[in-house]
């Protein structure tokens, strides 16, 4: 199995313009913030959006211009819209049912993989009975029972309380390493895409701003967007061997390059002092503390002054240094810690 | 509570339950259960019933496609559609009578056809019992039916759509059990409506008892001649709707 598609949905404020690929076996994950055009995109590939332009290939086929009902691409809805008036067994069997399969046949089918979901128990249950966690792994079998070619997953865990989700999330990564077709997988949560994708697709505003492996995603985002989710500081600037210039700031890195380039470090890398240390480190600035908050274990700094900056420090060194907003601080970044790459 | 709602809800509700214990107090109970085994009652009665029942099986037989044309396409000129549809709901039911005579009379348009074809002539028959009640009693079916699918989630039929349904697996499997209680509203509606249709059935369909004599007609014939028949006769009527209302009432109500 093989999916190419290119997309294009036009709207009056909004144009989608994506192209996505996916291989069998392959999960890869449509990242991006509300609005992005995500869910656009999978209802695109599943043929309940209409596209103005594009087109969607399975196994070299198109299959763009047939409805949803002929293309085999199976679809699991964010919040899994299981027929409330059916059991989750006829919910299972109903993709079979509406194959051609006889009601015998299809429910021993559907029987087989709510048995595959650890959910054999509760075939004659209906769906408003079920935990958010049994409906999603309901909602996976229905769309598994077709056997589709092309498995499309719409935020699969945003519905289910952070416990569950955890849960849900090793499973549902078992289930889709099961599945011999492709996955594309619509999140925009960066833990559930890096867990479960093998290939990460960000979008932004309608169009794919960065695609790589979750690693090299995490490693060197290519925009703010992407640098937050990964929780890193990223700027863009001109490299010119040993430093890269971001505006009044020359960064030392460990990397050589030259031309436009992003430098990115993690908010752990940035070290603060009360006064200038001795030794003078090379990526050193005076910033402004504009913000405290707790995060995680730690606490993190918001700091604005040449570049605007985040800091992690522990909560012991935070009260060592009397952090208070509108205080003025040195930062001090480790150049090993600093990452350049091409922009 | 503030007066100006406190009094006219009063009002109003003494003026709708009033009429009815007029009815409950004026019944001649003494000797009600002979006049209720009179055969001319049960005839009228067993009549009402069935074509009421009939009607509404028609109506959703026709009603509810229709709703799902109005509810789930983009058909040009759907607005106009709805309003014609709607039209019978406000038409003076004699108004509906007239109308179906000028069509299905004998001499009407497609009546002619129909007699010269198949011999068949709808005006003054049972069956034209049914058609006019049918006539009058489907826009609310329409309306109730067209209502539900608006509310309706359609993702859930998208839903099924992925799962390889056709348009017409996913209407039979999925949308109509979704809008269930919907179409169970409408039903009510257009039968209770069906059950009390009088101008146009007795403009188009006559009053003949046993063949076209319905309940309301038999009511308002017996007024003239006998009114505590005409007593008996309303109460049995008033009986019915309680019933069916009481009957449906969680299923309706709770879903309305």
């Amino acid at each position: 199995m093989n999916m190419k598609a290119h997309l294009v949905v036009e709207r009056p404020a909004f144009r989608l313009d994506v192209r996505i690929s996916a291989a069998a076996g392959e999960v890869v994950a449509l990242l991006g913030p509300n609005g992005a055009g995500k869910t656009t995109a999978l209802r695109g590939l599943a043929g309940l959006t209409a596209l103005n332009g594009g087109r969607v290939e399975l196994d070299g086929a198109e299959v763009h211009h047939l409805p949803p009902e002929r293309r085999g691409i199976g679809v699991v809805f964010q919040d899994y819209l299981l027929f409330p008036h059916l059991s989750a067994l006829d919910n299972v069997a109903f993709g079979p049912r509406c194959k051609g399969l006889g009601k015998a046949a299809a429910r021993r089918a559907a029987a087989e993989l709510l048995d595959r979901v650890g959910l054999a128990g509760h075939a004659h249950v209906r769906p408003g009975r079920l935990s958010g966690g049994q409906a999603q792994r309901v909602a996976l079998a229905r769309a598994l029972a077709v056997r589709p070619r092309l498995l499309l997953l719409d935020e699969p865990l945003a519905a289910l309380d952070a416990h569950t989700r955890l849960e849900i999330r090793a499973e549902l990564r078992r289930h889709l390493a099961d599945f011999d077709g492709a996955t594309i997988l619509v999140t925009h949560d960066a833990l559930d895409a890096m867990v479960l994708a093998h290939r990460l697709v960000v979008i932004e505003n309608g169009a794919v701003v960065q695609t790589g492996t979750p690693g090299e995603i995490a490693r060197h985002p290519r925009t703010d967007y992407v640098a937050r989710l990964v929780g890193l500081n990223l700027y863009r600037g001109e490299a010119d061997g040993e430093h890269v210039v971001v505006g009044e700031v020359r960064f030392s890195s460990a990397e050589r390059l030259t031309g436009p380039a992003f430098v990115a470090f993690p908010p752990s890398a940035v070290a603060l002092y009360r006064s200038r240390p001795d030794g003078s480190p090379r990526n050193l600035w005076q910033v402004v503390i504009d913000g405290i908050e707790r995060h995680g274990d730690h606490v993190r700094v918001h700091l604005r002054g040449p570049i605007p900056l985040l800091a992690d420090v522990t909560p012991a060194a935070a009260a060592d240094l009397d952090l208070t907003p509108g205080q003025d601080v040195w930062a001090a970044v480790k150049a090993t810690e600093t990452h350049a790459y091409p922009a | 509570m503030p007066w100006p709602l406190l009094v006219p809800a009063l009002a109003g509700l003494a003026f709708l339950v009033l009429p009815l214990a007029g009815l409950l107090v004026r019944a001649p109970w003494a000797t009600l259960p002979g006049r209720l085994a009179e055969p001319r009652v049960l005839e009228a009665l067993r009549l009402s019933l069935v074509t009421a029942t009939i009607a509404t099986a028609v109506c959703l037989l026709l009603g509810v496609p229709l709703a799902w044309l109005l509810a789930r396409t983009t058909l040009p000129g759907r607005r106009v559609l709805r309003a014609l549809v709607t039209v019978p709901l406000v038409l003076p039911p004699v108004v509906g009578g007239v109308a179906l005579l000028l069509v299905l009379g004998r001499r009407g348009l497609i009546g002619q056809w129909l007699y010269d074809a198949f011999g068949v002539s709808l005006p003054f028959t049972t069956t034209g019992v049914v058609v006019a009640e049918a006539f009058v009693a489907m826009p609310f079916l329409v309306i109730a039916v067209e209502g539900a699918l608006r509310a309706a989630d359609q993702r859930y039929e998208e839903a099924a759509a992925t799962l390889g349904a056709s348009r017409w697996t996913v209407f039979r499997r999925v949308t109509l059990p979704m809008v269930a209680p919907g179409v169970l509203a409408g039903a009510v509606l257009c039968w209770a409506r069906a059950l009390g249709e009088f101008g146009a059935t007795i403009t188009f369909a006559g009053n003949f008892p046993g063949r076209t004599q319905t309940m309301p007609l038999a009511v308002y014939l017996a007024l003239e001649t006998d009114p505590d028949a005409a007593i008996v006769l309303s109460l049995v009527l008033l009986a019915v709707s309680v019933i069916v209302l009481a009957g449906l009432r969680d299923r309706w109500v709770g879903a309305a």
